[in-house]
């Protein structure tokens, strides 16, 4: 049974009000007497941990970075959207919520968006206040830009590392916290299992990265704040050590995860250029507000790109949606690219890219206005392919980017496990199907500055008499050998190919059947199939090295013995849903012109999995969305 | 498909932070032009474990330049040969077939070694715990726009704050020393409206932890030259500003002692 989503009752603009109103407090004096764990230091882990320590709760942050400041938050380019309204352009928090509901189409529940709609104004006025060096105008005020399609300019940035200076601002004010004893903090270490006593979350266990000590930690919540699961495709825009395991070795104890097959494809990134390449580099959407995107009409073109004359080029995004062209959401763009390069028309050396071209801009605005909005996006593609993109048009692809899926939780965030939440990324709720570009940054600090910090006393209150699971108790015992065990088998399994050769070839399975589109053939094909490779990976797998000091094959080992259980989890999610709705295209269901159909009469659910034990499939529980504010239509950008 | 490379690479090798170093000499053929230097160490590593040895431990994690955890010294070059560009941006195609190529961990005694070419950089999370942050608990902040920023105070807050805390800077420096670091982020804040309050306690506690663990700056500049994200040897003269006259502000009377 999946419980009770907790939405209050209300009119929309209320609920949340009225919410924090009802929730429970915790007395100031009690607060101390609170151990609250958080896993994860991206912007929802620092920024929960830092408000817990500003509230008065003791804090224990772990992060499996030399630093928290190195979370993969940092990496994101684009922005932060807030309803603001600073541009006087017509928009409200309303038109936030309306926008992210429609554009993640409609699979996401109505009242968390709507607070988070409501929440994005403070998160800029609190990261303005901490020193967050946004980008201004001369006469001092904010500045913003429209991103991702979007119809207003609701989007704050700074420069194009608006991730790196939101995440240091969080980072610094959790820094603060450290430094007044409020929260202690654990690098290098890596949560490998969250310990359940008497059907409440009461500690995890983990792994010193340096000297493989496996250690117990006793609090009365633990909140999960670890990302996404991109890198089970092997090839994405997520740093190297980003992985689904926190939230895996979760949802093992009993927290159900929800929406696995919703992932994001981004449109722009470098294609990939051999077969020893580990990532894929995002170049910032905000490049197809110049850019032209197009392919030559004819597959066998040998001509250079700037030989071919306007007639054999073919502008697919503009010929296809003449009112949107190359601003289409993210969803639609990648597919049509897919689309191009499966007819054989990709160009490049693996021809797998799509020409994204900056001249009739140049031509238009001067090559230096376009150096002054990219140039340093233009520099980084040029350091990575070695090609000037001011003479030869870049070749973008799309890669994975984002997760939209991971663990379920309640309106209040908390996991099917009592005492556990899920934050960020990691959790399933805000986005639906498709995220909309500068939405992730807002829903991390959302979660973490603005609304962990008032559910998790709800839950804690009537807690004040319930001491901390001591970590010789048997549940940690038995969690800490669980550990110890599995570490040992990874070496001991003594095979031929090393953890990597695995997951290479797992992204590859991901990658053709679950990923731009999907069919049911190919997804049943992809579940045979990862399991075969699975039973390679325990039988074959070499980890050299020991457990005992820093050995990246053994926590990549882990790593990966996670994804293949998630991978298979995602074909069958996306087997199960026998529609088509943003990130998740099954062939089986589209439009006569080609676009995702969706099917509300029967899927306009989130659907969260219940482990059931290894090698045996989960049981599927349906959470009804209820749509009372926004009218469900087809997403049309003609 | 690229052009190849056949490299010769000095590797430091430690077992761990107490072990006693070495280098060791490994074969790198056919090393795609195309490929990272960190995918480099990638193949490597491959053709290691095929061959039953240990691999080489390198700290490396977002591979775009961004998060700060990549840095090695590239024949004595901190993130090597490329100017503005971190350990995971360099590419093979500025080697040629042939070379030698040294690799050794960022050399300074306040980032121990823990294994090969990862380092403890922890002491830069130290300066900032003493006081790299704007005390905003949450809850109490204005709306944003009730403190308009100069754009150029707000470009050059933000030339600083793109520090991704590499370390570069100490593993150039010949005295290992954190200046450039710790005043880009004394700068960043300092030069806000929004960090006025706290300006000269904060430059204060920050260097005087800083000099915990590092050594002292006497101008060489090499920090700048080796920054990946080219930060100016400037917003040290204003951290010395900074830190000079906090001498003066914060002195305190004989019964605050």
């Amino acid at each position: 049974m999946l419980p009770d989503a907790k939405i209050p009752a209300g009119p929309m603009a209320e609920k949340w009000d009225n919410h924090k109103f009802d929730m429970k407090l915790v007395n100031p004096a009690n607060k101390r007497r609170f151990k609250i764990i958080v896993v994860g230091s991206g912007l929802a882990g620092s920024s929960a941990a830092a408000t817990f320590g500003e509230l008065g709760y003791q804090v224990e942050l772990f992060t499996f970075h030399d630093s928290p400041r190195r979370a993969h938050s940092i990496a994101a380019q684009g922005g932060i959207n807030a309803a603001k309204n600073y541009r006087n352009d017509g928009d409200s928090v309303y038109r936030l919520f309306y926008d992210t509901v429609k554009g993640g189409d409609y699979r996401a529940r109505e009242a968390n968006v709507y607070r988070l709609a409501q929440v994005s104004v403070n998160i800029i006025d609190q990261m303005a206040a901490q020193g967050v060096p946004f980008a201004r105008e001369y006469g001092g005020l904010l500045d913003n830009r429209s991103f991702g399609g979007a119809q207003v300019s609701r989007t704050f940035y700074a420069r194009g590392q608006t991730g790196q200076q939101l995440l240091l601002g969080a980072y610094q004010q959790m820094m603060r916290q450290v430094h007044l004893g409020k929260i202690k903090l654990h690098t290098k270490k890596e949560m490998l299992d969250v310990v359940v006593k008497d059907g409440e979350a009461c500690g995890i266990v983990t792994r010193d990265l340096v000297t493989g000590q496996v250690e117990a930690h006793s609090g009365h919540a633990v909140v999960l704040a670890t990302g996404g699961y991109g890198n089970v495709f092997y090839l994405s825009t997520n740093a190297m050590a980003c992985n689904v395991t926190a939230a895996w070795r979760a949802h093992r104890k009993g927290a159900y995860f929800a929406n696995p097959c919703y992932t994001q494809i981004h449109p722009t990134c470098i294609p990939a250029s051999d077969e020893f390449q580990s990532k894929l580099t995002l170049m910032s959407e905000s490049l197809r507000n110049d850019g032209r995107i197009w392919v030559p009409r004819n597959p066998d073109e040998t001509r250079s790109a700037d030989q071919i004359p306007e007639a054999d080029r073919y502008y697919f995004l503009e010929e296809k949606y003449p009112a949107f062209g190359n601003l289409v959401p993210r969803d639609v763009a990648s597919r049509n690219a897919k689309t191009v390069v499966d007819q054989g028309l990709g160009v490049g050396p693996l021809k797998n890219g799509v020409y994204l071209d900056f001249v009739d801009a140049i031509n238009r605005d001067s090559a230096e206005v376009i150096e002054e909005k990219y140039g340093n996006l233009l520099q980084m593609y040029e350091r990575i392919t070695g090609e000037d993109p001011y003479k030869t048009p870049m070749r973008i692809y799309p890669a994975t980017h984002y997760t939209m899926g991971g663990l379920w939780v309640d309106y209040n965030l908390m996991t099917t496990i009592p005492g556990l939440y899920a934050a960020g990324e990691a959790n399933f709720s805000d986005h639906g199907a498709n995220r909309l570009g500068a939405s992730a940054l807002m829903q991390g600090l959302a979660d973490g500055y603005f609304v962990l910090p008032y559910t998790i006393g709800d839950y804690l209150a009537p807690r004040l008499q319930k001491k901390l699971v001591d970590t010789d108790d048997e549940v940690f015992t038995q969690a800490v050998a669980g550990v110890q065990d599995q570490t040992a088998r990874f070496i001991g399994i003594g095979g031929t190919r090393s953890p990597d050769h695995f997951h290479r070839e797992l992204g590859k399975l991901v990658w053709d059947y679950i990923g731009m589109a999907r069919n049911a053939t190919g997804l049943e094909k992809a579940i045979s199939e990862i399991k075969a490779l699975k039973d390679e990976f325990w039988a074959d797998l070499r980890v050299l090295g020991t457990a005992d000091s820093l050995n990246s094959s053994l926590e990549k080992a882990g790593r990966i013995a996670d994804f293949f259980e998630l991978a298979e989890l995602m074909a069958r999610d996306a087997l199960d849903r026998r529609e088509s709705c943003g990130g998740h295209f099954r062939e089986e269901s589209q439009t006569d012109e080609g676009e995702a159909l969706r099917d509300d009469e029967n899927f306009a659910h989130v659907s969260a999995w219940e482990w059931n034990g290894t090698d045996q499939p989960q049981t599927k529980h349906a959470e009804q969305l209820v749509f009372d504010e926004v009218h469900l239509t087809q997403r049309s950008y003609k | 498909m690229s052009n190849t490379l056949n490299l010769t690479l000095n590797i430091w090798r430690q077992d761990g932070p107490n072990g006693p170093g070495r280098f060791e000499t490994y074969k790198a053929p056919g090393i795609p032009e195309d490929a990272s230097f960190l995918e480099m160490l990638d193949l490597v590593n491959e053709a290691l474990i095929a061959e039953g040895k240990v691999p080489i431990e390198f700290p490396h994690d977002c591979r775009e330049g961004i998060c700060g955890t990549c840095g090695v010294m590239i024949n004595g070059r901190a993130h090597g040969p490329e100017r503005g560009t971190a350990t995971c941006q360099l590419h093979m195609r500025k080697f040629s077939d042939g070379d030698t190529i040294d690799v050794e961990p960022w050399r300074a005694a306040a980032f121990p070694v823990i294994r090969d070419l990862v380092v403890d950089r922890s002491p830069l999370d130290a300066i900032i715990e003493a006081g790299g942050y704007i005390s905003a608990p949450t809850g109490t902040a204005q709306d944003a726009n009730e403190t308009p920023i100069p754009k150029e105070v707000a470009d050059s807050a933000m030339d600083a704050a793109a520090c991704i805390g590499c370390g570069a800077c100490v593993a150039a420096c010949p005295n290992s020393a954190a200046q450039l670091f710790t005043a880009a982020k004394v700068w960043h804040l300092n030069s806000l409206p929004q960090g006025q309050p706290e300006r000269y306690r904060r430059a204060q506690n920050m260097v005087e932890t800083m000099e915990l663990y590092f050594g002292s700056c006497t101008n060489h500049g090499e920090c700048s030259e080796a920054c990946p994200k080219e930060i100016s040897q400037d917003f040290i003269a204003y951290l010395n500003r900074d830190h000079m006259k906090a001498k003066i502000f914060n002195r305190k009377l004989a019964s605050q002692r």
